[in-house]
């Protein structure tokens, strides 16, 4: 945290913003205020430059056109790229997650470059792959099962250089043979789970804000969190 | 709605045959279908008789249903889902289509809303005989209307620009400014001059026309709704004045802002069916209310993906008590933990209202919550109030 407020970019929920996945910078927002730290949503939105100062970043869905100007935006404006190469986290959710990578091919077959911050490439799967969807981490730093619900027809191949966020339990993910969910590379996280994410996975969410502060941080106590991660993994079965 | 399937399958040119010498004004768009064909029903009346669905069933078996039961009305006003808007035109070779807006509804379940513009595109493209009454507020709306032969544009307002950031022509950008908008990769795609609108007391027409708008319903948007209404009526041949008039006597639509009294507490119930139309609903909530019950289901035709919680802006209830209900409840009850707003949950929305202190209780819920709810308050015995008679509604008279 280089100020005494953690600063949450919101990057471009003008075009990124479809799947309510806005909601994981303000869980982040949230946590951080329930322990007394100071923090607050940097929104970027096509008007503005990226800037490489901010704290944690997080990009959410998008359909077709809208992730083409997000990619535009990004190579012109690579202040995110730069955040990132000094270990700053950035969580890219769903179409984030193509537009992080080498190239993504649209349904119509057309090969569109991303940034290539992942080293994955994306394809379009035969069907699209919506419901709950649940893995078991393979983060170190995580010991709960994943929850999302996943809306994307996007396969997902992992290069030398990435891991995999979980293995599924239920659901699809990356809809490659190996049953693999999500992209780790560095301090990046991509993963196909809306619902928002942070929303469901607070473990998740307090391990970003942890690399963001820099400082260990105390469970939150929070029923109703627990409650609803009980009924979504419940649905899954 | 049964005997409309049924008659389909016997006979697949049916819903050509009895739309035959009407004329017809199909009515469609993500929010406001029902409403706003009620009131251009309302507003046709004068011209003579008019067909109608009394139920909001608006795709085939609906709209045969409808047309069957008033075989004699020389004119129908229907609603129409937008998927099923191009084969509809093609039977009824409608006189007037209204197209209100363009947004996502389920996540879960609906492709993109693009392909769903283009889709509207085509069809209008195929039927020069119809004038179309179309939302110049609404990027995608004025897309699909765009090169119409004959085209009425309506600033019936706009309040979810989330899904019209880029242009549905060319992909690149759309800017605002103020009212204004325009493609930065389409000159000649920009925001039409409206030949109708309105404000919080008037609506405006061509030839300065001007007409108090006094409604029944709440919320600006049923206002914007309004007008594109009277647009349609007027374009098919109505006196402006006399439609303005007859739209505002519309009141409960389906159940929708309707009143009821039980036991101790006097309900009124909206019903919001995606994004656009939660934050929609949100304004027309009276914060002066005693209490608020918030319903949420995720069965199949609500949408099982709640993401979309997150879109609306529950800030706005952080001072007033909200009570989380509907078989989601968890979902919305970690959506307001996060918006800072108080509430509890009670699951069952009859119970939620139950639990709240006598006085009056706004009820707001998604789609099968709010129709289950609506079966629940009537086996309960809740009495039915005139929602017209409401002190309560968002517009105020002058």
């Amino acid at each position: 945290m280089s100020e005494s407020t953690l600063r949450i970019g919101l990057v471009l929920p003008d075009v990124m913003g479809t799947y309510g996945d806005g909601g994981n910078a303000l869980v982040l927002r949230q946590r951080a205020r329930m322990r007394g730290i100071d923090a607050e949503i940097v929104s970027i939105t096509l008007d503005d430059e990226v800037p490489d100062s901010l704290d944690v970043y997080t990009l959410g869905g998008a359909e077709d056109f809208a992730q083409r100007l997000a990619t535009r935006h990004l190579s012109e404006h690579p202040g995110m790229q730069r955040a990132a190469e000094r270990g700053r986290p950035v969580l890219a959710i769903c179409a984030a997650i193509q537009v992080l990578g080498h190239w993504y091919e649209t349904a119509a077959g057309e090969r569109v470059d991303g940034i290539g911050m992942f080293d994955v490439t994306t394809s379009p799967g035969p069907e699209r792959s919506i419901g709950e969807l649940v893995t078991a981490p393979l983060l170190e730093a995580l010991t709960q099962p994943l929850s999302g619900f996943e809306n994307h027809r996007g396969i997902t191949a992992l290069g030398a250089s990435a891991r995999p966020l979980g293995s599924v339990r239920h659901g699809v993910g990356n809809g490659t043979s190996d049953r693999v969910e999500g992209v780790v590379q560095g301090s990046v996280i991509g993963t196909y789970m809306h619902g928002p994410l942070l929303a469901r996975n607070p473990e998740l969410a307090d391990h970003l804000l942890q690399q963001a502060t820099g400082t260990a941080l105390a469970p939150l106590d929070l029923p109703e969190v627990e409650q609803l991660r009980r009924e979504r993994l419940a649905a899954a079965r | 709605m049964i005997g409309g399937l049924v008659a389909a399958k016997i006979d697949p040119s049916i819903m050509a045959r009895l739309a035959d010498g009407k004329r017809t004004v199909l009515v469609t768009g993500t929010n406001g279908k029902s409403t706003t064909t009620r009131m251009a029903a309302a507003a046709l009346a004068d011209l003579g008789e008019v067909c109608t669905q009394a139920d909001g069933a608006n795709m085939d078996a609906g709209i045969i249903a409808a047309l069957s039961l008033a075989r004699s009305a020389p004119i129908a006003a229907l609603e129409v889902d937008e998927l099923h808007v191009p084969h509809v035109a093609d039977a009824t070779s409608p006189e007037a289509l209204v197209l209100l807006n363009l947004s996502r509804d389920q996540l879960d379940r609906v492709g993109e809303i693009n392909a769903i513009e283009r889709r509207l595109r085509a069809g209008i493209e195929a039927h020069p005989e119809t004038v179309v009454i179309a939302n110049c507020d609404d990027v995608l709306v004025t897309s699909a209307a765009f090169g119409a032969r004959e085209v009425v544009w309506v600033a019936a307002g706009s309040g979810w620009v989330g899904d019209s950031v880029s242009c549905p022509r060319s992909g690149e950008p759309i800017v605002r400014r103020g009212e204004d908008w325009y493609s930065t990769g389409d000159e000649g795609f920009r925001r039409p001059a409206p030949q109708w609108w309105f404000d919080d007391e008037n609506i405006y027409g061509p030839g300065g026309f001007r007409a108090r708008l006094t409604l029944a319903v709440p919320g600006r948007a049923n206002r914007g709704n309004a007008t594109q209404a009277v647009a349609a009526a007027v374009a098919m041949g109505a006196d402006p004045a006399a439609a303005v008039a007859a739209v505002g006597t519309v009141g409960e639509v389906a159940g929708r802002y309707g009143s009821h009294q039980l036991g101790e507490h006097r309900i009124r119930t909206l019903l919001a069916k995606n994004p656009a139309g939660w934050q929609e609903a949100l304004s027309m909530i009276d914060q002066d209310a005693d209490s608020l019950v918030i319903a949420v289901n995720g069965q199949v035709p609500d949408g099982e993906d709640l993401s979309w919680l997150w879109d609306v802006r529950f800030e706005a209830f952080e001072t007033m008590h909200v009570i989380s209900s509907g078989e989601r409840a968890a979902d919305l009850g970690v959506r307001l933990l996060y918006a800072g707003a108080e509430h509890t949950t009670v699951a069952d929305p009859l119970a939620a209202i139950e639990s709240c202190p006598p006085g009056r209780v706004e009820v707001l819920a998604n789609y099968t919550a709010f129709r289950d709810l609506n079966t629940a308050l009537e086996r309960a015995g809740a009495q039915p109030l005139d929602p017209a008679a409401a002190p309560e509604t968002q517009e105020p008279r002058r």
